[in-house]
């Protein structure tokens, strides 16, 4: 029976047999699409169970299935091992040279005896993961090679090496670049944005992804901003015109100031986050 | 790159389909995008030569279909249509908005041998 109009095989008119002026191509599309009835057209009955015009019926796979598809299957995998766990894991994304790292570097020195491990991802190099590492904690350094954003099977391989600890954070620093990773779920809880104010106060609207995925904005390098000739404000207002939702923070890593908050907001999100 | 990672995907995804239904070559791959989904179409396309070789879509026709992108506006209040990331809100004029789906990007069907 016919899934659109439950019509059988009976014909559900009559009309006249196919005009002859039917020409070569659409004879042949005709033939493989419809049931072998001169009087009775009927669309539909291909392996897909719908018509599109110019498709050839009978070879039509509805497909319905998303390109990231894979990945969000693995992130989601990723995500219950880490909720099992009770590990707070955060993605960090940013343009290169955003102050991720030195951020990094600052926090675990401020959360002291926190447990925590850090994933880095960079195309090349274990430079940052050497960084980390000098500070006491744990890193798995990720090199993409050509790559340029982290998956979430690269992170999953990362976790199962890494095992992090119950009750503990996973800092995931992303590949610098402020346009693929928006679009790849690692299984994080959030996407943290870092954006240094001398990278100019369109980044926001430039870049609108990256914002619009992010539950925190970071302004880093604040100490810079008397030499910049920012509007400190303008950045906000860019970043709430892009993601109205958005948390805002702002902080230097080298004077300290603004530390306070966001060591106040990871705490928060400890507590919080499923 | 990024592209290159989506056809990649797709590739994997033809790869299962032929699999499943048993096909040998895909003639034509329709690929439904958002405004939003921040793909580069001219990207897409080179990459999908590149990538599909040595597939059942080697040669296949890639159709991209342009899904619209909604937009929440923090303004009105209103979930609205807008052409780009930044229109402001085409009722109230408002430039708080927040994307509502319009990200999508999706295999709807192919056309197989």
């Amino acid at each position: 029976m016919c899934t659109v109009c439950g019509c059988h095989d009976v014909p559900v008119f009559d009309a006249k047999p196919a005009a002859k002026s039917a020409t070569a191509p659409f004879a042949n599309v005709l033939a493989s699409n419809i049931a072998p009835k001169p009087d009775h057209h009927h669309y539909g009955q291909g392996p897909a169970g719908v018509s599109v015009p110019g498709l050839s019926q009978a070879r039509l796979i509805e497909v319905e299935t998303a390109v990231l598809s894979k990945n969000d299957a693995l992130a989601e995998g990723n995500r219950r091992v880490l909720s099992a766990l009770n590990v707070l894991a955060l993605n960090l994304v940013s343009s290169p040279g955003s102050g991720k790292t030195t951020l990094l570097c600052k926090t675990i020195e401020a959360l002291g005896d926190t447990p925590l491990a850090v994933i880095e991802g960079d195309q090349q190099t274990s430079n940052d993961a050497e960084r980390i590492r000098a500070t006491g904690a744990r890193a798995l350094q990720i090199n993409t090679g050509k790559g340029c954003h982290l998956d979430a099977e690269m992170v999953g391989r990362a976790i199962d090496t890494l095992r992090p600890r119950p009750d503990s954070i996973l800092f995931i620093e992303n590949v610098g670049n402020l346009v693929c990773p928006a679009g790849f779920d690692l299984g994080e809880f959030a996407k943290v944005a870092i954006l240094s104010v001398t990278e100019g106060e369109d980044k926001p609207l430039k870049y609108p992804d990256m914002f619009t995925a992010s539950r925190l904005a970071i302004l880093t390098k604040v100490d810079l901003a008397p030499h910049c000739d920012v509007d400190l404000d303008l950045y906000e207002a860019n970043l709430r015109r892009v993601n109205p939702q958005i948390e805002i923070l702002k902080l230097s890593s080298r004077t300290g100031e603004g530390m306070a908050a966001w060591l106040a907001w990871l705490k928060a999100q400890m507590g919080d986050h499923p | 790159m990024h592209e290159m990672s989506l056809v990649e995907g797709i590739r994997s995804i033809v790869i299962d389909q032929a699999a499943a239904h048993g096909f040998t070559r895909v003639t034509r791959l329709r690929l439904e995008v958002g405004r939003f989904a921040g793909v580069e179409k001219p990207a897409l396309s080179f990459a999908w030569d590149v990538a599909m070789r040595g597939s059942p879509a080697e040669e296949a026709e890639l159709e991209i279909i342009d899904l619209p992108g909604q937009a929440l506006c923090f303004d009105c209040g209103t979930t609205v249509e807008i052409a780009d990331r930044l229109d402001p809100c085409p009722l109230c004029g408002g430039g708080k908005l927040l994307p509502q789906g319009g990200d999508e990007m999706r295999i709807k069907d192919m056309e197989v041998l």
